[in-house]
This record gives C-alpha cells, sequence and structure tokens, in this order.
C-alpha cells in the first residue's frame, strides 16, 4: 500500500530521517516508535505531502503524494490539534469533515453512535467549542474524524498521549478494529513501547532518522524494544 | 525584581511575532510610529495657529471637543488596548510577592502607545499656549488635568474590558450626543467645556481628575489581586457553543461547505468580529470624500477612490488575509479531499458577496447625487471583477498565522506590511484611478466609469482562467505556508 523510495529530509545540512526502502503491504497495522526527534512526525508529515522530501519519494496507492492529490480521497490523519478547527463545536466538526468526504449527516451520526463509548459523554452536546476542550478530549474528537469516510489509510501521531487509561483502552479496541480489516493499513507512532506492540503487527523503531528495528510483533517484541531502548 | 521584569519585557518585545524577523517591516513600522507620532505633534502645534485663524479662542475651542476626544479614545481602547494579564501565568508559581506582579503590569500599561500618543499632542499644544502668553502654571495646571483623564481612560480599559461589547455602547454614545448637538437638540459641551476650562481657570480644581485618577489606580490594583487565580482574572473566557447548520447552504455542495464554515469563522472569533465591525466603518469613509468637506478630497478621481474603499472595504479587511484565517488548521485542510480552486472559490464568493451588501447598504450615497453613487457602483464592480482577485493572489505570499482569539492586531498587523502582498495593494487602486484619469483626460467622465466598469466585467469574464492562476501559486506557497503556519506567535 506504502511505498518508501530513497526518502530523506534534510535542514540546513541536518538529515533528519533517511529511509532507503519500506514497504507497508495493505491491511498492515504498522507501529512506529522512537524517542523525541527520532523522526516519527517527519516520515508522517512526507507521507501526508505536508513537508516537501529533499530526496525520493512516498507512493501511497500507487500514488506518488508530492506529484498527486488524489491520496487524500483514500486517507484518514490526525497529527496534532492543528488539525481541529477551534471555533467550530465537535458535531460541525465531523459534518465539516463529513462533508468533505462526501458522506451525509446520517452516515456521520451513525460513525458517531458507534463510538459514544469512546466519547464517554464529554464531546457531544456539550454546548463548548473545540477550543475550549481539554486536550484529550481534543485528542478524541480528531481521532474519530479520521475513520470519516471508510479511509482506507488511517494515519495516528501519538494517539495515546495525553489520554486517560480508561480512554487508552478503548481506543486501542479501535485500533485493533481497524487493525483486522483488510482493507485499511493503519499507521500510529508512539512513544509507548507497550501500547504499540499491543495493537500493530509490525514495528519499526527509528533512531536518529534511520530504521534500526523492523519486527513483525510476537511476544518477545516488548522485551527486544525494551532492551533496544533501555541505555 | 523590577529588572529582571524589564529584562523580560524586553525580550518580548524584540521577540514578539508582531515585532518579526523581516527588516523591511521594522523599517515599515518604524516610518508609521514616526508618521503618527508626527502627525499628533503637528497637530498639537498647529491646532492653536489654526483655530486662532478661524477666530475662534483656542483654549476654549478644543475643551469643547474633550469630551468626544476622550469618548472615542475610550472607545478605541476598548477595541485595541491589550489588557496585561497574558504574561503573568509563569510568573505566579515563582517566589514573587503578588503585590510585585501587579504593580509591574499596571505599570507597565502606563508606558502604553494609547497613553503617549496623547502626549504628543497635548505636550506641543501647551507649550504654544504658554509661548502665546498663556498663564504658565494655569496651564500646566490644565494639562495635568487633561493627562489625568487620558490615564483615568487606561485604568478604565483594565476595569471593563471584561464586559462585551462596551465599546459599541460608547460609540452609540458619541453618535447620540453628536448628532443631538449638530441638530440642536441637547449640547453637552455646554456642560463639559467649563468644566475642562476649569482645570485651567481655577487654581486646584485639577487635582479632582488626579484624586479619580488615584483611586482607580488603587481600585484596578485591588480588583486585580483579587483577581489573580488562573479560574478568576486569568481564566479565558470559554463561549457558550451553539450549533448552527446553515443548512440552506448544503444546495451549494463544496462550496456551501466551505462558505458555512467561513461563516462560522467570523461569527465566532473576537478578530474576524472586528473585521466585520472595520467594514462596516469603511461604509462611511465616503463621507470624506463626498460630502465636500476636505477639499482636496472633492474630485471626480478621489471620489472613485472613495467608492472603492466604501464598497470594498469587507475585502480589504478580510480578504487581505486569506487564506491566514485558517491558518490555526492549514494542515487539516491540506490533508483533506479538498480541491484548492472550491477553498479559493468559497472565499471568493464571501467577498463577491460583502461587496455587493456593502454597495447595497451605500446607496444612502444617493443623498449627494447619483453620479456619486454610480461611481460607488463602478467601484464595486471593479472590486468583483478584479481587485477579488489580487486581494486572493495577494494571499498566496501572506504567511502569518492569524490568532483568531486576539481581537488586537487587526489595524495594520504585520501582514499588511508583506512586501509582495504590499506590490498587490496597487494595482487595487492605482490601476482603476488610472483608467478613470484615461476618461476625465478626454472630458468625459462617463467614458472613465466605463473603462473602469469594462475592466472589472473583463476580469469576471475571465475568472476561470485567473482561479487557475490563482490555484497554481498557492500550490507553489503550499510547503512555506504550512511551516510558516506552524510557527504560533
Amino acid at each position: 500500500m506504502i511505498q518508501v523510495n530513497q526518502l530523506s529530509k534534510k535542514y540546513n545540512g541536518t538529515t533528519v530521517l533517511n529511509i532507503n526502502n519500506l514497504e507497508i503491504p495493505k491491511g498492515q497495522s504498522f507501529g512506529l516508535v522512537g524517542n523525541n526527534g527520532a523522526g516519527k512526525t517527519t516520515f508522517f508529515s512526507l507521507l501526508l505531502d505536508l513537508i516537501q522530501p529533499s530526496t525520493g519519494f512516498i507512493k501511497s496507492n500507487d500514488i506518488q503524494v508530492n506529484t498527486s492529490e488524489n491520496w487524500k480521497s483514500f486517507t484518514g490523519s490526525f497529527l496534532d490539534e492543528n488539525f481541529l478547527i477551534g471555533y467550530l463545536t465537535p458535531e460541525e466538526y465531523f459534518y465539516f469533515i463529513g462533508d468533505l468526504r462526501n458522506q451525509n449527516k446520517a452516515d456521520i451520526d451513525a460513525l458517531l453512535a458507534k463510538h459514544e463509548e469512546f466519547f464517554n459523554g464529554e464531546i457531544l452536546k456539550n454546548k463548548k467549542y473545540l477550543r475550549d476542550l481539554s486536550k484529550g478530549n481534543q485528542k478524541k474528537v480528531g481521532i474519530i474524524a479520521t475513520l470519516i469516510g471508510n479511509p482506507e489509510v488511517v494515519i495516528l501521531d501519538e494517539p495515546f498521549a495525553n489520554l486517560d487509561p480508561t480512554t487508552v483502552s478503548r481506543l486501542k479496541k479501535i485500533i485493533k478494529e481497524l487493525a483486522d480489516d483488510p482493507n485499511v493499513t493503519v499507521l500510529v507512532s508512539s512513544h509507548d513501547l507497550q501500547h504499540t506492540v499491543e495493537v500493530c503487527s509490525r514495528i519499526v523503531a527509528l533512531n536518529k532518522g534511520e530504521i534500526v528495528k523492523d519486527i513483525q510483533t510476537s511476544k518477545e517484541t516488548l522485551q527486544e524494544l525494551e532492551l533496544f531502548f533501555a541505555v | 525584581m523590577i529588572k529582571k521584569f524589564i529584562y523580560l519585557e524586553w525580550k518580548a518585545f524584540i521577540r514578539s511575532a508582531s515585532f518579526g524577523k523581516n527588516l523591511t517591516m521594522k523599517i515599515i513600522l518604524g516610518f508609521l510610529m514616526i508618521y503618527f507620532s508626527l502627525i499628533f505633534i503637528g497637530m498639537g502645534v498647529g491646532a492653536f495657529y489654526v483655530l486662532k485663524e478661524m477666530n475662534l479662542e483656542p483654549l476654549v475651542t478644543l475643551n469643547k471637543f474633550l469630551i468626544y476626544y476622550f469618548l472615542g479614545d475610550l472607545v478605541i481602547r476598548l477595541l485595541l488596548q491589550p489588557i496585561p494579564v497574558l504574561n503573568i501565568k509563569p510568573l505566579l508559581v515563582l517566589p514573587l510577592k503578588k503585590t510585585t506582579i501587579v504593580h509591574f503590569s499596571l505599570g507597565k500599561t502606563i508606558l502604553s502607545f494609547f497613553n503617549w500618543i496623547h502626549a504628543l499632542f497635548f505636550i506641543p499644544f501647551t507649550v504654544v499656549l504658554i509661548l502665546n502668553g498663556y498663564d504658565v502654571v494655569q496651564i500646566i495646571f490644565w494639562h495635568l488635568g487633561v493627562m489625568s483623564i487620558i490615564y483615568i481612560n487606561n485604568f478604565l480599559n483594565i476595569i471593563l474590558s471584561n464586559i462585551d461589547k462596551l465599546f459599541a455602547l460608547f460609540i452609540v454614545l458619541i453618535v447620540v450626543l453628536g448628532g443631538a448637538q449638530y441638530y440642536q437638540l441637547f449640547d453637552i459641551t455646554l456642560f463639559t467645556t467649563p468644566f475642562f476650562l476649569s482645570f485651567y481657570e481655577i487654581d486646584g480644581l485639577f487635582l479632582v481628575p488626579i484624586l479619580v485618577l488615584i483611586v482607580l489606580h488603587y481600585f484596578t490594583f485591588k480588583y486585580f489581586l483579587k483577581n489573580l487565580y488562573l479560574d478568576a482574572g486569568l481564566s479565558v473566557k470559554q463561549d457558550v457553543a451553539s450549533t448552527e447548520n446553515l443548512s440552506w447552504l448544503n444546495q451549494f455542495g463544496t462550496l456551501g461547505t466551505f462558505l458555512k464554515n467561513d461563516i462560522k469563522l467570523i461569527k465566532r472569533n473576537k478578530r474576524s468580529k472586528t473585521t466585520i465591525f472595520m467594514s462596516f466603518m469603511f461604509l462611511f469613509y465616503g463621507l470624506l470624500f463626498y460630502s465636500g468637506g476636505i477639499e482636496s478630497y472633492d474630485k471626480p478621481v478621489m471620489h472613485l477612490l472613495g467608492g472603492i474603499f466604501v464598497s470594498g472595504g469587507f475585502l480589504f479587511v478580510f480578504g487581505q488575509f486569506v487564506p491566514s484565517w485558517d491558518s490555526s488548521y492549514y494542515q487539516l485542510m491540506m490533508t483533506q479531499n479538498i480541491p484548492y480552486r472550491g477553498y479559493i472559490m468559497a472565499k471568493w464568493w464571501l467577498i463577491v458577496i460583502a461587496t455587493v451588501v456593502s454597495t447595497i447598504l451605500a446607496s444612502f450615497y444617493l443623498y449627494f447625487g447619483w453620479q456619486i453613487y454610480l461611481t460607488i457602483v463602478v467601484a464595486a464592480i471593479y472590486n468583483i471583477g478584479v481587485n477579488s482577485h489580487l486581494v486572493l493572489l495577494g494571499g498566496a505570499f501572506t504567511k502569518t498565522p492569524i490568532d483568531l482569539s486576539n481581537a488586537s492586531g487587526a489595524f495594520g498587523d504585520k501582514k499588511a506590511f508583506n512586501v509582495s502582498a504590499m506590490l498587490l495593494t496597487l494595482p487595487k487602486i492605482l490601476l482603476p484611478l488610472l483608467l478613470y484619469g484615461i476618461g476625465l483626460y478626454f472630458n468625459n467622465k462617463n467614458l472613465g466609469l466605463l473603462l473602469v466598469a469594462g475592466t472589472g466585467v473583463l476580469g469576471f469574464i475571465f475568472r476561470d482562467k485567473v482561479f487557475s492562476l490563482i490555484e497554481k501559486r498557492y500550490k507553489i506557497e503550499k510547503y512555506s505556508t504550512i511551516s510558516a503556519y506552524k510557527q504560533k506567535s
């Protein structure tokens, strides 16, 4: 589904990301782990054509993301709160994204009803604008919004950060569900090794912009990763 | 301790987003500052002689208008002068006395631009009065009295700024008082002039405003101290959200989606609401041109200029900053399945609708004759056909994020000084004037109007071509725009 070819990103001569070759097959749940500054967000930003690669390219579903915009119709993503429109209520935000993804109100309502538990009664019908929600609640909105329109590629940057323990376990359930769908490719980045191992079938570890580990998840994976990141 | 504070302030000043790294902007900002200062100084010096020339007693006449001056000042402060709470939070948990923090924050406002700009007027005025033989001591008393009222306004602004839309009340007050005076129903200055004049005439009366000022300072201090908590004065006000469907816009497809969003954007954010207010004020800008009040403005070419401003207020104050209005979620926009064209088109329609509405509202200019209103309509056609495109094209180069919640900055925010955007301002104004000038050269006003309107219609006809061009520009600028918007002010 996603092919990375000779991809690198340099800022003022410093290489922050350098991936020679990476393939993510359709339906895989792909976890990206690494320390701060390892290049996780840079990789996702490149994948979403938010920044330009210094060399190489990424193809999503055979569409080169920095030359064509057709990947947008099948990609849902949430990187940070810059993806939220602060002056809308959560409902309005969902309908807005829905409109852009050719979903009608009923589709959205069905999706929201499905994830009512995830919202924990703190999001909908609360008479609050997104800008006034707590960081965690904002994140909930952003994550569910990526699911609008049944995207084939779902990209979540640090989805577990800022969430309370209950929501984390609910989120894991949602991601696992996506991962089980053979048509959906999920990409998740995180600092939290345990969560990532739990929901992803493949883990790639980045360090200073380079891929240092690429493993299919097994029982030993967590230990292996912990050992790797332990100083 | 104060030294540390001043150090922080200095850093905040030179590193503030509005100061920027751009040298051009600094220079232009500097020029503007000097320009306004000179205007105020010039008025301070000149007012005396001009009034004398008009056979009016300068001091009495000035005192007559002071009431409006102060009310106007208060309105401008309520709209624009920021209250000094923003930088306090990180200081709260540090080993500092709360009183020190408050003293410093209040002290800071004393040096605000909104205060010293008045001194630039009143000090030269006072000096000229002294030079012209007014009693030195008494005139200084008067000066002190007036300046303390300026500072009373300063503290009033701090206390009152929590009340929404108060400025509107004061505007209404000014309009009502001014109207009543103009139509000789009720003249407030009959009461206020002797009051202000008494600072000069009666020794010691100037102590009254000074006393009020001291009391007000004390009160503000207490008020501030009491509210120095995260959930009190330092809390960010949360609005009660209202959900709006605006479903009648659904029939326009993607365009409707964006229009819906833009309407909410304008309605729910302080900064954009100010824009609406300002474009409303632009409607009355034409009075300067058409009423014949100012001789150099009362020329055909200037009439067209007036028309462009009257019908294009929204275009200039809102359109100028597209796409920065969406800066806080620009990354979202760029990852959604959105054709750029639809996005730009929606903004264009918004501008067009606003221009049409402005033109209809401006029909009161018919009072000055149909020729004047025709000029405005022609200017509106030009605005829709040409300027709306130029403003959007300029938007591709404006890369300063807009903090939507912040009301100040709507006046000549640094974005206005973006060099490439500024170059695009010139054809917005000069080209139609030139076209009109050609018509006038042939001694035919209507030919001039026809040329201007024709250009507008042409722009409208070729808008598809132009949109493709704009779209291309936006795509080229995409990455640098995203990265610029990420650097939050």
